[in-house]
Parts: structure tokens; sequence; C-alpha cells
């Protein structure tokens, strides 16, 4: 089998473009983790199950360990590292998880609030029957789900200027 | 998990990817969404030396009307399916469908051409194009050839695709107005494939079934048309025992393997159920 060289590619991540050599058969996961160091997107399954590795890619959700780095070349990538404001401000997707307890050991976060980042995106009202099917492609072992739907309820209403405390129950 | 080494190739037109196939021979490989191709290359279960990705091909998206006719782009995604308007007024079993494929996520990636070129038969599309009669227009070296999707699917993993082709379009004549049409399917959960599933388009006029199709998914090595069990509703009110004589035909020509999803026994009964349910809503949607 022939050893292809590598290639440079280079990836919009959190509003910047960032470049490296890579193998094709290097995952977008790994060129984020390993090239890039941003080690927020986690690597779970491997097998396009758990969606630890969600990122958005160019107003998508995606499993990043299912997408060669060099198919997004020129893409624009958002990983959770990208969710807070400038001035270190949390989303409030992110204080809504901090605030309801939508994570326990952390390890399915990064990619639950990106994969609800672009569900709220889509959706800025969205029931809970529509948050449980959007965040279906990401599983979490710790939580049982419900803390993380009203999370995302409740950052649904704080971004569309409702007071937080309505959300809570 | 590390898929083996290849080269990777980006052609900006279906000619030049044609090309490149055909130049590169029987080791080279389209790549769509690449959401069944990447997992089986990580298991080694797929090794190809070239990738040839159709990502970046003007041209191969969108669903649009065309006559009587509905065409999807090979590249169309299974939300962009999801999304489109057209769809949801004239044939909006296939949003039935593509909404228990797997996750957002892979919905995001995963296109219409490659679950319908994939030939595994746990792909829930090709049942479905089965039952509307699409065609598949494949595109190659010599220029373009069309094959009825009825005749596509050969084996697991076989099909009617050569090397050197690319599946481009796919199009199929819109139900008549006022079909009723479901697609049931049984999964264990979030993300698996279906145990058994079935598709199910029919007209009713003055009362009584005018035509009827029925398709099957993941009960054999092939998707399956159901031939004898649409006939069986034809001519009559579609009622109890016109659908249980559908979904004994159905069962009679399925052969689906004893697997983790259960045993066959248990996988021919899960047909039948999914059978009567499809007959039953997609009547109830009849106009
Ligand atoms: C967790 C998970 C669950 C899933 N569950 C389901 C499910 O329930 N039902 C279901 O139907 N699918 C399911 N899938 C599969 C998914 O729908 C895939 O996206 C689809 O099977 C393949 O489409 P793709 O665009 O990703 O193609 P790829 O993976 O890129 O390609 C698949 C094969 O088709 C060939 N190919 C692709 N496009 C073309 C073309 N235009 N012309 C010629 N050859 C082509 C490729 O060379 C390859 O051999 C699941 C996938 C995952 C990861
Ligand atoms: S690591 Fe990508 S889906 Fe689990
Ligand atoms: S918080 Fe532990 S997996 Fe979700």
């Amino acid at each position: 089998m022939s050893n292809p060289a590598k290639t440079r590619v280079t990836i919009n991540v959190n509003g910047k473009d960032m470049s490296a050599e890579v193998e094709p058969r290097t995952l977008l996961i790994h060129f984020l983790r390993e090239n890039l160091n941003l080690t927020g997107p986690h690597i779970g399954c491997e097998t396009t199950h758990c969606g630890a590795c969600t990122v958005d890619l160019d107003g998508r959700s995606v499993k990043s360990c299912t997408l060669f780095a060099v198919q997004a070349e020129g893409s624009k990538v958002v990983t959770i590292e990208g969710m807070a404001a400038a001035d270190g401000s949390l989303h409030p997707l992110q204080a809504a998880f901090a605030e309801h307890h939508g994570l326990q050991c952390g390890f399915c976060t990064p990619g639950m609030i990106t994969r609800a980042y672009r569900l709220l995106q889509e959706n800025p009202t969205p029931t809970d029957e529509e948050i449980r099917f959007g965040i279906a492609g990401n599983i979490c072992r710790c939580t049982g789900y419900q803390n993380i739907v009203k999370a995302i309820r409740s950052a649904a209403q704080v971004m569309a200027g409702q007071p937080r405390k309505e959300a809570a129950e | 998990m590390i898929p083996g080494r290849f080269t990777y190739h980006r052609p900006n037109s279906v000619g030049e990817a044609v090309k490149l196939l055909a130049d590169l021979g029987e080791e080279a490989r389209p790549l769509a969404g690449g959401h069944s191709l990447i997992p089986m290359m990580k298991l080694r279960l797929a090794q190809p030396e070239h990738l040839v990705d159709l990502g970046r091909i003007g041209g191969l998206k969108g669903v649009r009307s065309e006559g009587a006719d509905i065409v999807l782009g090979a590249m169309t995604t299974q939300a962009e399916i999801l999304d489109s308007a057209l769809l949801r007024e004239k044939a909006p079993i296939l949003q039935e469908a593509a909404q228990v494929i797997a996750d957002p996520q892979v919905r995001y990636q995963g296109t219409i051409g490659g679950n319908v070129a994939n030939g595994d038969p746990g792909n829930d599309m090709p049942g479905l194009m089965l039952c509307l009669d699409a065609r598949y227009t494949l595109t190659g070296g010599k220029g373009n050839r069309q094959v009825a999707a009825r005749d596509f699917y050969e084996a697991a993993f076989f099909t009617k695709l050569q090397p050197g082709e690319i599946l481009t379009e796919i199009r199929f004549a819109a139900p008549t107005a006022g079909h009723g049409w479901a697609y049931e399917k049984l999964k264990r959960k979030i993300g698996d494939y279906a145990v058994a599933a079935a598709a199910v388009v029919l007209t009713m006029s003055g009362g009584k079934c005018s035509g009827a199709s029925i398709a099957l998914t993941n009960v054999a090595q092939t998707p399956l048309l159901a031939v004898d069990a649409a006939k069986a509703l034809v001519d009559t009110a579609v009622d109890a025992g016109a659908i249980d004589a559908a979904a004994k035909a159905a069962i009679a020509i399925s052969d689906p393997t004893t697997d983790t999803r259960g045993p066959v026994e248990y996988r021919r009964s899960v047909l039948g159920v999914m059978v009567r349910r499809a007959i039953a809503r997609a009547k109830s949607r009849a106009r």
C-alpha cells in the first residue's frame, strides 16, 4: 500500500485560521486535540454513537470522530472552547448547565453543549420533546438527562430574554 | 480507532471525479458523507487506497421537481431531506423515514446517494426507493445510464453500480395527490438499524384501495418489494382481513438472519407488526 504524503489543512477554529500538516486519514477530532491542543471535544466511543466529540462545522453539528480533517479544509469549526465570550463570561448554555446540574462527571458535556448550541440556533423555543429528539445523538451515562433537558430549556429562555428563574421548577 | 492509509482526492466536477475513479481503478472509492464508509474503514472492513471526495462538487445537491418527477441530488443530506418543503408536500414518506435514521449529527452528514449506493440491507432509504419505484442515474466514463431501484440491489453490499461509476441522481414520479403513506421501523434504540421496517404507499378511491406499493427493510440480503402484499390490498376496503393477508404475504418473502436484533422468528413476527401498522396508518392518511 502506498504511504501518502501529509497535506496541509487550514480550518477556521473558534474564529482563527489554524493549519497543520496531517495525513489524509487524520480524523477531525485528532486534528483538534493533537495538532491544536483543543481537548474540549472528547473521544468516547470512536464509533459515531456517543456524541462526546461533537463540534459545530459550518452551521451543522458533526461527530468529529467520523470526519477526516481534510474534508473540513476551509470550513468554520466551533468547539466548546469557542463558546464563552471574549471576556470569559460563560455562554448561557454553559451557565445553565452549571446552574441546573446538567452534568456530573462532565465527559459528555462539551459535546452536549455544542450540540444544544446548534439546536437552539435552529429552534430557539424547543419543547422538551424537541430537546430530547435534538440531543438523541449525545449519550450521557451519569445524569439521566433530566437536568440536561432542564438546562437547555433554561438557556433557551435566557437567550430569548426571559428571566432565568422561570425555567427552574 | 484510526482508518488505514489512503490518498485523498477532491475533484470539483462529476467529470473529474469519474475520470479519477477510472484512472485509479478498483482500489478507489467515492466518499460522500462518510458515515458508513469511515466506520467501516476504522474496522478495516473497507481499506480503499484512494478516496474521491464528492463533497465539493457543485450541482449534486438539492431536491427539485421536474415535470411529474421528483429529483434528489445524490449529495443531499438527510437533514436537507427533512427540511425540504417540496418533499413535505409531495412525498412526506421520505421525511418520515429520514427522521428515524440515526441521530441529528449523522443526518447532517449522511447523504441520500450514499444511503442508497451503500448496499447495506440495514439502510432505510433503499426500501423506500423500491416502494416509490425510483430510478438511479449512474454516471461513468461513457456517460449516464438509468437503473431502476427495483433492479439495483443484488446481495448485501453488491449492487449494479460498477467501479468507476457515481450515482448522481435519484428520480421518482411524485405519488398521486391524496395518497396515504407510512414508514414503520422498529429499532432497539436511537442509532440502531431496523429489526424490521416497512414502507407503504397507497391510494383510496370510493372507499376502496385503487393502488398500493409495499417494500421491506432489513429482513433479507437486499430490500424487498412485497408485490403480493400490495396485491392483497388492491380492490379491498383495506379492512382487517386484507391487512392480515398483506402481512402474511410480506412475512412469506422475508428471509432475515438471527443476529443481535433477535432470532429469525422474532424478526419475522416484528415485520408482520410493522406491515400492519404501516398499512393502517397509510390508510388513515389517504384522502
Ligand atoms: C450511528 C449510526 C447509525 C446509523 N443508522 C442508520 C439507520 O438507522 N438507517 C440508515 O439507513 N442508515 C444509518 N446509518 C448510515 C448513514 O445513514 C450513512 O450516512 C449512509 O449509510 C451512507 O451515506 P454517506 O453519505 O455517509 O456515504 P459514505 O459513507 O460516504 O459512503 C457509503 C458507500 O457508498 C459509496 N457512495 C457514496 N456516495 C456514492 C455515490 N454518490 N455514488 C456512488 N457510490 C457512492 C461509498 O463509496 C461507500 O462505499 C447510520 C450511521 C451511523 C454512523
Ligand atoms: S467519539 Fe465520536 S461519537 Fe463517540
Ligand atoms: S455527565 Fe457524565 S456522561 Fe454525562
